[in-house]
């Protein structure tokens, strides 16, 4: 493994670490919320190590909704690594069954990104060690973040009102995903539904906004399709 | 607000989140030579999930309809501002330190 490629893994995710950590903590103190034993966060942040998808289950466990719809819920929001899998496999074809199992653990949008552009630079990288440089970091970053979450969201009182970091950290992370005219109908036509359908029995709010908004982007693409929509 | 479930249910989220999230990860890098590409019409599909899904989640917890009918003003002036600063730097801690001031500015004001 190229020791210097490991390193620039590591020092080129260094900047990504002031979204990582806050995104973490906020993490961990939902799962003070959520009503989770801080070995229980662990386990979820070493097992299912996707940030979004484990704010939502947790914000759903704590509704106590039923399970099948925290479970479809979290998966949803994966989803979008499909893409990234897809993507990134061709650059991974020689490497052993348990190596792909390896990196596939720690592909989240920001090992992608980051080795996606190197893999497709022209300068030769030793992709494995890049990437695990990396996905290395971001991991480890994660879980402090979110044991350092759970200790500080034992501590803080609720008048402060933190809960509220939980859909600050989804709008940060939902705006970058908006990239054409499509995905902003998706966004306003899923928020709103969402909002419409929030009184709907067993949680399933969030469902149906999700499918709407995914319908009104393939729509508005339709629409937009032969014009100028970027 | 604490879940009313149990250690056992819990953990079940927990490891069948898991391995689902796990399956989608491993998926196309498992399967290269077989399967190598998402069909055309799942991928644009896929392309609307996460602003779908996130604003689903979002939006609900901005815009919060109180028991007499009136919104909740503190939440919908820090999301309102929080959206600003998403926009303008996509970063998640000045986001977050938006919205937050906010909220407790328009909470601690003397109206």
């Amino acid at each position: 493994m190229d020791r210097s490629d490991l390193r620039r893994g590591v020092r080129d995710s260094a900047p990504l670490l002031p979204g990582v950590v806050p995104f973490g903590i906020v993490v961990g103190i939902a799962s003070v919320d959520a009503g989770l034993q801080l070995l229980e966060a662990v386990a979820m942040s070493v097992v299912v190590f996707a940030g979004a998808s484990q704010l939502a289950a947790l914000d759903l466990l704590g509704s106590d909704a039923p399970l099948t719809v925290v479970l479809v819920t979290g998966t949803v929001i994966n989803l979008r690594m499909l893409m990234y899998s897809a993507s990134i496999a061709p650059y991974f074809r020689q490497l052993s069954g348990r190596w792909k199992a390896a990196l596939a653990y720690v592909l989240t949008d920001q090992a992608y990104a980051l080795s996606i552009v190197r893999y497709r630079s022209d300068r030769p990288v030793d992709r494995v060690a890049y990437y695990l440089g990396v996905g290395g970091t971001l991991w480890v970053a994660w879980q402090f973040a979110t044991v350092g979450g759970f200790v500080l969201g034992a501590g803080v009182p609720d008048a402060w009102g933190l809960d509220f970091a939980v859909p600050l950290v989804f709008l940060a992370v939902l705006v970058p995903t908006i990239e054409n005219r499509p995905g902003v109908v998706a966004a306003v036509v899923g928020g709103s539904v969402a909002v419409v359908a929030g009184g709907l029995p067993l949680n399933l709010g969030l469902l149906v906004g999700a499918g709407a908004g995914i319908g009104g982007g393939l729509a508005a693409e339709g629409v937009w399709e032969d014009g100028d929509g970027d | 607000m604490a879940t009313s479930y149990g250690a056992a249910a819990i953990l079940g989220v927990i490891v069948v989140l898991g391995v689902i999230t796990f399956a989608i990860r491993f998926s196309f890098i498992a399967l290269f030579g077989r399967l190598d590409r998402i069909p055309p019409r799942i991928e644009r599909l896929l392309h609307y999930v996460p602003p779908a899904v996130l604003a689903a989640l979002v939006l609900p917890s901005l815009l919060v309809f109180q028991p007499d009918g009136g919104v909740a003003v503190d939440k919908l002036l820090a999301g309102g501002v929080a959206t600003g600063v998403a926009w303008r730097t996509e970063d998640i801690l000045a986001t977050m330190a938006a919205g937050m001031l906010v909220l407790w500015a328009v909470r601690l004001a003397p109206v």
